[in-house]
Parts: C-alpha cells; structure tokens; sequence
C-alpha cells in the first residue's frame, strides 16, 4: 500500500464509498440507458419541426467530443499527481478537466441556442423532446462534474488535498470519466448513426 | 493503523502515465475514424454497426484504464458491469416493442 489513505475496516476488504460510488454509476447507467432508448424509439416519428438530418452539426460536436475525451486524461492525470504527492501538478490537471469541461458546457449552450433559433425547442415534437431531455440530463452531470472539480481544486490550494485523500480525487474521476463514456455513446447513437446521409434516391 | 492496511485505496498503482497518453492518442484516432467513415458515401451500408463497434472500444478503453476497471477488484466490474447490460437489455427490448429493431 503506498500510501496511508485513511479508511475504514470493511468484510470486503474494499473501501466502502468506492463500493457506493460504483453501484451509483450503475444506477447511472439504468438512467441514461432508459433516456437513450426512448430517443431511440421516437427518432423518427415528428410531426412537426427540424429533424436530425436538418440540424445537428457534426464537425462542431465532433470537436466538442474531442474536448471531453481529453478533458477524461486531464483528469486521470490529477488522479496521478495526487498519489505521488505532486501539488502543483494536481492543481495544473484539475483545473484543466474543468476548464474542459466547461469548454464542453460552453459548446452545448450554443447548440441549444442555435437549436432554438432554428425552431426546435423542448416542446416543438418529440425529437425535441426526447433530444433536449438525454443531452440536457448530460449537460446537468457535466456541470455537476465541473463544480466538484473546483471544490477538489479549492481543497488543494488550501492545503487539504495530499495522497491521503487520494480516494476523493479517483471518485470525482469515477464520476467524470462515466459523463465521458456516457457521451461516447450520444455522440455515436444521437449524431453520428441518427444523421446519416440518406441514400440518394 | 494496522487494521486499516487491507482496505484498498486510491492510492494503488494502476497504470503508467505512458499508458494514460497511449489511450488517449488511440481515443483520439478513434473518434477521427468515427467522424471519417460518416463522410465516406460507401461505406454508409455498414456505418451503424462499424460505429458501434468503435464506440464499444472506446467506452471500454476509457472504463478499464481510466476508471481502473481492469486493475480493480472484480467487485466493481460486477457491481458496474450488471446494471450496464440491464440497461442494454432494456434499450434493445424497447427497440423491438417499438419495433425500431
């Protein structure tokens, strides 16, 4: 064990808020898993509005996704940092995830303002709908994400955040990496598969 | 403290930050290759499952060696790894009830 992380004896051996952390991204995943199955089972049938294919922009999301996918090594890289005891380093790649991510934040504010310029709002028809509620709920985890990357960011500079509470920087990793390959996944099934040319006619 | 010292922490070696860079470079040409088959007219027939099959390998790169995953204990696998095919199930079940699939 290299460092004296302080916790507690556990009949698993395993500390128990990592046990916690994880079952709550598995809970996690029901909730994305049910949000991204029921914008799969309504793509398609609008009535009304833009569709996919009209207004998604894929060279800005795929930049967007890029960001996020670094923002997950900025992150595992604090993880590093603060295990070895390097301050200053864990300060540099904290505030690098945030920044990322609120790059990330500031990407999905302007699709939604552009959606919404163009006519497609939260009640316009059911891609609308089902497309704000999964990228909104996602949005909601990052900025979520960003918050307690700046509270870990804070509890650095003063001082309170060496290898010993190594564990609380690996469960806001946990956490950020999940919002990661929670959007691998929007980015594939939303963007990507959703808004494939349609074969000419 | 003894009793405190078989309890695993954060603290545990995982990977090396040459393997942390690695994954990234390979996230990244990845994600170029998601974004260049969807450009790529010919191969539109086969683009859902080839995209899937790329974000599969993303989302596993990312959960085994950022998320330690493949490092940890299997009790994490399980206590993830259970509720993410419940979710898989229910997205494909709904497909078909809908008949989406």
């Amino acid at each position: 064990m290299s460092h004296a992380a302080v916790a507690h004896h556990t009949s698993t051996g395993l500390d128990s808020r990592k046990i916690a952390f994880w079952t709550f991204i598995g809970s996690e995943c029901l909730l994305f898993g049910s949000l991204i199955a029921t914008y799969l089972v309504y793509q398609g049938r609008s009535v009304s509005g833009p569709t996919t294919h009209e207004i998604l922009n894929i060279p800005l999301t795929s930049i967007s996704t890029f960001d996020l996918l670094m923002s997950s090594l900025a992150m595992v890289l604090a993880l590093a940092a603060v295990q070895r005891g390097d301050r200053t380093w864990t300060r540099v790649w904290l505030a690098t995830t945030a920044l990322l991510g609120a790059v990330f934040l500031g990407f999905q504010a302007y699709e939604f303002q552009h959606f919404v310029h163009e006519g497609l709002g939260f009640t316009t028809s059911l891609f609308g709908s089902t497309f704000f509620t999964l990228t909104g709920f996602h949005g909601a985890h990052v900025f979520v994400g960003v918050l307690w990357l700046l509270t870990l960011l804070v509890r650095s500079f003063q001082g309170k955040l060496g290898p010993a509470k190594a564990l609380n920087v690996e469960i806001a990793g946990l956490y950020w990496h999940f919002v990661d390959v929670v959007w691998i996944v929007i980015f594939t099934v939303v963007y990507l598969i959703q808004t494939t040319p349609l074969p000419a006619a | 403290m003894t009793e405190h010292t078989d309890v695993r922490h954060a603290g545990e070696a995982h990977a090396s930050t040459r393997t942390y860079l690695v994954i990234a470079a390979i996230l990244t040409i990845i994600t170029i290759i998601e974004v260049g088959v969807f450009y790529v007219p010919t191969l539109h027939a086969i683009l859902p499952p080839t995209l899937i099959i790329l974000s599969a390998a993303k989302f596993t790169l990312v959960v085994g060696f950022y998320m330690h995953l493949k490092y940890d204990h299997s009790l994490f696998r399980a206590v993830f790894l259970f509720p993410l095919a419940i979710a898989l199930a229910v997205i494909v079940g709904l497909l078909f009830l809908f008949r989406v699939l």
